[in-house]
């Protein structure tokens, strides 16, 4: 199906990815790999540099050196391959909001090049499973905050991406939304769907299969949530992350 | 190309569902046309004068009621009492005064020679000069009667003939300008509103990382503009054609034609701002300040570019409202052919050319 797919089933592929900006070095050299269906968490204080690792790999941003592949395509090179197999949900909000919550899924569906008639039924079976046939009408600023997050995370996995990026998607959300959201989540990654998720919610980082922690552009730790609790001789991720951030020299940005 | 059609639509979306910025985009040209036509008109048109004598006789009657009868002036005062010029101008009751000299009319039969004084309220110097030049005017008319009576052998009478605008109607001036300025207000500043409140509301990202064009979010950002632009086209010249009398004497193909480059001018314009302005309140600035007030100033269109100083006339140049005003007069008024604006098309061009290539390469290192 996919014409440059790798052997391995690494779906997201770093090899010493860096960006330089002038004499700064945001990121420097960070290489891991993330297998397909995998939820995996990007951890790391404001200013370590997730933003903009996340950036090159949604082919937003050119690497300064380094390697990267996200669902089989070169990120320098192959840019626009990758975001065709890419979903992206950013911290701030990302739908329009005098939009109807059906006009945003078929606007979104269109940009990625999907057939009116998938968006159609697609469009059906999702506001079923989401319980949002009431909603369907409505213009997404009249929508409570929970519902907006969970209708944007649908949207940006309507295509049926490879690869999801999550960019601090549960900011500003109370608990059991941010529960139900992880849901959604898992859902899609049964699906065969991989999320990379950045978050500051330590809780949250327990919910991943592996756990990333930047600082100051470097990758310090990376294992499954248990194994670095019990590398780092802590009770929870919280631990963990708070020794590895004090390393931190950098101010933030 | 189904994407560029799904996001156009999103557009006109986001712009019907904003009534009151549709109502005040669609209103504008209206209610600024009416001002202009109606209201805030420099023609002269029934100003109020006060006339003094020390006494009133034939000669000096007829000149006031000359003065009356002109659709200029309306006569609210006679009056014999020197102390009432200055309380004329005072509670504002005049703008003119015209002063009789005593003995006027056996002055001007017996000694051919009589005076007369006009006091005018200079505060605005040029509706003063207005009022004495038309007064004057009526005077030399009275004046000339009396001379075709008597024999005079030499008289020199200058005939003045104002062209293309032969009864000095003041909307021949604004309707130009007001299509210059629309246009550029609705294409320049709403653009840059609009792409900069993607980047403010982070839905920008997500078309960035979507694999849609860069450019098809461009086309489709100006998409309604241009359609808002040609409605507005259209209103301001069935207002300036049905209600304002203002004809198109020239060939309304070449006018249609260099308003679709101006309108694509000013969208550049906007492209440009939103590229440099990073939230909806600084591109508002930047197209208010930066662009609304420098082309009032000196595009023509209230501030004749003649009048202004070197320098200013050279800044005038890279004004595009400028070169737009000047080929719709050309255009509307002279009732000249594009051979007459040849000039004007091609610097709107080479501004449209330099100013589309530079924002859609700012637009695009923004992305990297």
């Amino acid at each position: 199906m996919l014409p440059n797919i790798l052997t391995t089933d690494n779906v997201i592929v770093a090899e010493n990815l860096t960006k330089k900006f002038g004499t700064f070095t945001a990121v420097d050299h960070i290489t891991f790999e993330v297998k397909r269906g995998e939820i995996f968490g990007f951890l790391g204080a404001n200013g370590a540099g997730k933003t903009t690792a996340m950036r090159m790999l949604s082919g937003l941003s050119i690497p300064t050196s380094g390697k990267g592949f996200v669902a089989g395509y070169d990120i320098s090179k192959q840019s626009e391959l990758v975001k065709q197999n890419i979903g992206y949900m950013s911290q701030k909000f990302s739908l329009y909001d005098n939009l109807k919550v059906w006009e945003n899924i078929e606007l979104f569906g269109g940009i990625y090049g999907m057939k009116r008639s998938d968006i159609k039924t697609k469009t059906d079976s999702l506001m079923h499973s989401l319980n949002f046939e009431q909603e369907r009408n409505k213009l997404v600023k009249d929508l409570p905050l929970g519902f907006k997050q969970k209708l944007a995370f649908s949207v940006s996995i309507f295509h049926n991406p490879q690869v999801v990026f999550l960019d601090e998607p549960t900011g500003g959300v109370d608990p059991i939304t941010r529960r139900q959201f992880w849901e959604l989540i898992y859902e899609a990654t049964s699906r065969g769907i991989t999320a990379f998720v950045t978050t500051h919610y330590m809780d949250e980082a327990e919910y991943c299969d592996r756990v990333s922690i930047m600082v100051d552009g470097k990758i310090e730790a990376l294992d499954s949530p248990k194994n670095l609790k019990q590398q780092f001789n802590a009770i929870n991720m919280d631990q963990v992350f708070q020794q590895l951030a004090r390393k931190a020299t950098r101010l933030e940005l | 190309m189904k994407q560029l059609l799904s996001f156009i639509r999103k557009e006109f979306y986001h712009i019907f569902r904003d009534k009151t910025t549709m109502m005040i985009l669609l209103g504008i040209p209206v209610i600024q046309m009416v001002l202009f036509g109606f209201a805030l008109t420099t023609e002269v048109k029934n100003t109020q004068i006060v006339a003094y004598a020390p006494a009133f006789d034939e000669a000096s009657e007829r000149i006031i009621a000359r003065l009356d009868n002109s659709t200029y002036f309306d006569v609210v005062q006679r009056t014999t009492n020197r102390n009432d010029i200055e309380k004329a101008f005072r509670n504002g009751q005049a703008k003119l005064v015209v002063v009789f000299e005593e003995d006027f009319g056996e002055n001007l039969i017996h000694e051919n020679k009589a005076h007369i004084q006009l006091i005018a309220d200079a505060t605005d110097p040029n509706a003063a000069t207005t009022f004495n030049f038309y007064a004057t005017n009526i005077i030399n008319d009275y004046q000339r009667d009396l001379l075709g009576a008597t024999k005079n052998p030499y008289i020199i009478k200058p005939e003045v003939k104002m062209l293309y605008n032969p009864q000095m109607i003041g909307a021949y001036n604004f309707v130009p300008g007001v299509l210059g300025m629309i246009i550029l207000l609705i294409c320049a500043m709403m653009t840059s509103i609009a792409i900069v409140r993607e980047k403010e509301k982070g839905t920008m990202e997500i078309l960035l990382v979507s694999p849609m064009k860069p450019i098809y979010s461009i086309l489709s950002k100006i998409a309604p503009y241009f359609i808002l632009s040609c409605i507005n086209f259209a209103s301001i010249m069935l207002l300036s054609v049905f209600v304002l009398k203002v004809p198109i004497s020239g060939s309304f193909t070449t006018l249609v034609l260099i308003s679709l480059l101006y309108i694509f001018v000013s969208l550049a314009l906007g492209l440009l701002i939103s590229t440099v302005a990073k939230t909806q309140l600084s591109a508002m600035f930047v197209s208010a300040i930066g662009l609304m007030m420098p082309v009032m100033l000196l595009s023509g269109m209230i501030f004749p570019i003649e009048s202004m100083p070197i320098w200013l006339q050279a800044i005038s140049h890279i004004i595009p409202t400028r070169w737009y005003i000047e080929a719709v007069k050309s255009i509307m008024i002279q009732g000249l052919g594009f051979m007459a604006v040849w000039k004007e098309t091609a610097i709107l061009a080479v501004m449209a050319i330099v100013l589309v290539t530079v924002s859609i390469k700012k637009f695009k290192t923004r992305l990297d």
